[in-house]
């Protein structure tokens, strides 16, 4: 697929590719292996990833790997429970992990990224939940992540890039 | 001086479809349905709000052209409309009533900012929230 080219996709694929995404998007906290992913849309696992991409613009597993990093930021940001809870509760395994990958994506470390947002002043609570995490997310498009994109396979274990 | 919005048209991805979801689960009143040829004009009233009309219409010819009708159709289904907000007095209750009828919840009710919210899709991909107030 070129990649400027739009694929055009059956609209009742794409609905259950969504609801793959919704998935990922209520809990992605959980591991979510291409096999999971693609039972929830009810295709095969060959299918998923490359359909999925074509439909969404990142692959699967990069997309989780947005909703983690800004789950993680948002607790850094809002709350002061310890770094290893906050990575644990994202859906890592290791603290050296989340670190190394959290840095990779922002140029922060948690540390850094929770001492200059707790020194801003937020004024979020008019900003409905949805946008304020929206707004939050990483851009996964940008170099950094296209580095990394390039050391990964996409079609593997979305939780086996980390 | 007007008097305010009168229709606000979905896209759905079939009609018979978003009829039975927003009338039979929802409990919206079917409000116009109006059919020439293979257009099919069909609006739905909220029973405590009449004076608004809300479309549940096909991106389709000869509205849109062939392209741009699949082009819609893919972006409702990828859940790319615009966001939908309906309002209850109970979230919690509205949620167990509306899960039941087996709405599809894309987050359960959650306390947040002085209130309760939930989402959930209709079956096109179209997100709403929920939001008890």
């Amino acid at each position: 697929m070129a990649s400027t080219g739009r694929v055009s996709q059956d609209p009742a694929l794409l609905r259950r590719l969504l609801r793959a995404k919704d998935r990922m998007d209520a809990a992605s906290h959980e591991e979510w292996p291409v096999k999971r992913l693609a039972d929830v849309s009810g295709v095969s696992e060959a299918h998923f990833a490359r359909s999925f991409k074509d439909a969404f613009g990142v692959p699967p597993h990069r997309y989780l790997l947005t909703r983690r990093i800004e789950r993680a930021k948002a607790m850094l940001r809002d709350t002061d429970m310890p770094i290893i809870d906050i990575a644990l509760d994202t859906g890592w395994n290791s603290l050296g992990t989340f670190g190394r990958v959290f840095k990779d994506v922002t140029g922060d470390s948690p540390t850094e990224l929770r001492a200059r947002e707790q020194a801003g002043v937020h004024s979020l609570e008019q900003v409905p939940h949805c946008f304020v995490s929206a707004a939050y997310r990483p851009d996964l498009k940008t170099a950094v992540s296209e580095k990394r994109r390039q050391e990964t396979a996409d079609t593997d274990d979305p939780d086996k890039e980390e | 001086m007007s008097k305010g919005i009168g229709v606000i048209g979905l896209y759905v991805h079939d009609q018979d479809e978003a009829l039975d979801f927003y009338v039979n689960k929802l409990g919206f009143n079917v409000h116009a349905d109006h059919r020439n040829g293979n257009y099919r004009w069909l609006t739905i009233k909220h029973p405590n709000q009449t004076s608004f009309e809300l479309g549940l219409f096909l991106p389709q010819e000869p509205v849109l052209d062939a392209a741009t009708a699949q082009t819609m159709r893919e972006m409702v289904a990828k859940g790319a409309m615009p966001p939908l907000v309906l309002i209850v007095e109970d979230c919690r209750a509205a949620y167990d009533k509306l899960r039941a009828k087996g709405v599809e919840f894309t987050q359960e009710p959650i306390a947040r900012f002085g209130g309760v919210d939930a989402n959930f899709r209709d079956p096109s991909g179209n997100a709403w929230k929920m939001i008890e107030g």
